[in-house]
């Protein structure tokens, strides 16, 4: 297994200054942690382009909207927990409702993570709180490939998108030639006997417990869900219209998140045994990312133990 | 020089349109509405860059009001300047109308900013003139914001961006009435002294009678020569010229019979 180099903020950054050296519509505001967002050095490369108006999400997100409504496409930073709880109502307002809608809004450190700053700052409730608010689509890259890939489609894109952004090193799933289409699910692996799909982090302990499986004789179809919001939902019925089984896996709450989503999807166009492994409707705490893993029963065995529960369930 | 007779004149009509949207209604935001009245008449007759006839005119000044409970009397006052037919404002709130109780952009022509969430437009005024400035824009972007709005803690993270990033190109307006949604301002939240507050977040600070049109020309010209975000505190009367309502705690939001609205129009024409 392979891991980034690169943390996946400098990858972020680098290509934002990209964008913004021939397009003058990209304007980066943080509020107090561009630090963290890593976009310190495009502050340096467009300062003219810059602002990081302290801490006051309100005031970024809404301010954000404002430059929006007069032409500008708005990347704006903070901590996942921060920028969609404390900015929710701006969010549902002042950019969806209003239709100041080129707005990118980023959410670094989602769920486990935060790790050390605990779980004040640790948010498995930001895809569920995001979701919700019409037009909004919930992008998570799993790997730096990934979201270099995305970034053409996301500046295009014209409604507001919400960026789960894990800010470390990844392990490295994709290639170059990855063929990436923002809104279509990612087949990783095939597979004809148990549908794990996985977001984020969890993609690599999904395909770790593929492995596993595939040791005891369990064929695993492996999917990456990048874009959470709109699902799709085609792939995951035809998926599961093959195995009869899906586990979903997920850095965030099931209620709500992926598996909240795999699930509504698969109610109404293909009622399947499933099994969600992610944050049981708990609160986050303080903790090393591998600690955090085994806490919220989010590692490759859990996953392994859940595809078997629902194997059997079939 | 501001052609005062022309702003009295064109305030009492957004006034009187004012009661009309709200009145055929039945019920709405009559206070705040009528407090507005002498403002919006100098902004769209005075001071602002807009044309009727092409509402998204780029190169136009922008008007946020952030209390967008304001909404009719922003109506009356496109209706008066010809963005939207008059008999338009007799559709407030009905269904799939284009004139609902809040401001709305995607609605109604010549609206600049979709607002209700108290505070927000503010928020949002200040990132269109940190916009318009970073590009160099030869425009102003106006807001009006509500006294109790200035309660909202966003109102404050907002004014320390646009006094720490010099925002010249933005005039706000607070329509200081003293009263808010469940009564008297200093029963419940009072903002004194007002003015101290803003100088101390960095913005420039007239205080101004909101009801003279002279005193508002004079205050935004002022306002237009500083090298950083104003704003002009206007003491007004909440209720303005609503003879069944005028500075009554109760006017926030209520119902207006036939009788009623069609009397204070009467009063209002007795007026010289």
């Amino acid at each position: 297994m392979k891991y980034e180099e690169k943390m996946m903020r400098a990858v972020y950054t680098d290509l934002l200054i990209e964008a913004a050296n021939h397009d003058d519509r990209i304007v980066v505001l943080e509020a107090d942690l561009k630090g963290a967002s890593g976009t310190q050095p495009f502050f340096e490369a467009h300062p003219d382009k810059a602002y990081n108006i302290g801490i006051s999400e309100g005031a970024l997100i809404a301010g954000g909207a404002g430059m929006a409504a007069m032409g500008k496409v708005v990347f704006a930073d903070t901590f996942a927990a921060f920028i969609t709880r404390r900015a929710h109502d701006h969010i549902m307002l002042s950019v969806a409702y209003a239709q100041n809608k080129n707005m990118k809004i980023v959410g670094t450190d989602p769920g486990i993570t935060a790790e050390l700053n605990g779980g004040t700052h640790m948010p498995f409730e930001d895809v569920a709180i995001m979701r919700v608010i019409p037009t909004m689509t919930i992008f998570e890259p799993c790997d730096a490939w990934e979201l270099k890939k995305a970034f053409p489609q996301i500046l295009a894109h014209e409604d507001p998108i919400y960026i789960r952004l894990n800010r470390r090193n990844p392990l490295i799933v994709h290639d170059e030639n990855y063929e990436f289409e923002l809104g279509k699910a990612d087949l990783i692996k095939e597979g004809k006997d148990v549908t794990l799909i996985a977001s984020g982090i969890l993609v690599e302990q999904a395909i770790l417990a593929a492995e596993e499986l595939a040791k005891e004789g369990i064929d695993a179809e492996v999917i990456n869900i990048h874009t959470i919001k709109p699902l799709d939902c085609e792939a995951v019925v035809a998926s599961a219209a093959k195995t009869r089984a899906v586990v979903t896996a997920e850095n965030a709450n099931v209620i709500g998140g992926l598996g909240g989503a795999v699930a509504e999807c698969l109610a109404e166009k293909c009622p399947t045994v499933m099994r969600r492994i992610g944050a049981q409707d708990r609160f986050g705490q303080v903790g090393h990312q591998d600690f955090l893993l085994e806490e919220y029963n989010m590692t490759a065995a859990d996953i392994v133990k859940a595809a078997k529960e629902a194997i059997a369930a079939k | 020089m501001a052609n005062v007779k022309l702003l009295k004149e064109k305030a009492k009509e957004i006034r009187k349109l004012t009661l009309r949207c709200i009145g055929t209604l039945g019920v709405g935001h009559v206070g705040g509405s009528m407090s507005v009245c002498e403002l919006l008449s100098v902004l769209y007759y005075d001071k602002m860059r807009v044309d009727p006839k092409n509402p998204k005119w780029d190169d136009r000044d922008r008007l946020v009001v952030s209390k967008g409970h304001a909404g009719p009397a922003v109506y009356a006052t496109l209706a008066s300047k010809g963005f939207i037919p008059i008999e338009q404002l007799d559709t407030l709130n009905q269904p799939h109308t284009d004139l609902p109780s809040h401001c709305d952009k995607n609605h109604t022509p010549g609206i600049d900013m979709t607002t209700g969430s108290l505070g927000q437009g503010f928020a949002v005024a200040v990132g269109m003139a940190a916009a318009a400035k970073m590009d160099h824009r030869n425009l102003t972007i106006y807001t009006i914001v509500g006294d109790g709005e200035c309660q909202e803690g966003q109102i404050w993270e907002s004014a320390l961006f646009a006094g720490n990033y010099g925002l010249d190109n933005l005039i706000a307006f607070v329509d200081y009435n003293k009263m808010q949604c469940d009564g008297y301002m200093s029963a419940i939240s009072d903002m004194y002294p007002f003015d101290d507050k803003w100088k101390a977040f960095n913005w420039y600070v007239q205080v101004i009678d909101g009801h003279n049109v002279e005193e508002i020309a004079n205050a935004i010209d002022n306002a237009s020569k500083v090298k950083r975000p104003s704003v002009i505190i206007m003491n007004t009367v909440k209720g303005k010229g609503a003879n069944f309502c005028e500075n009554l705690p109760t006017c926030h939001h209520m119902t207006v019979t036939e009788e009623m609205w069609k009397n204070a129009v009467a009063a209002l024409d007795q007026e010289d």
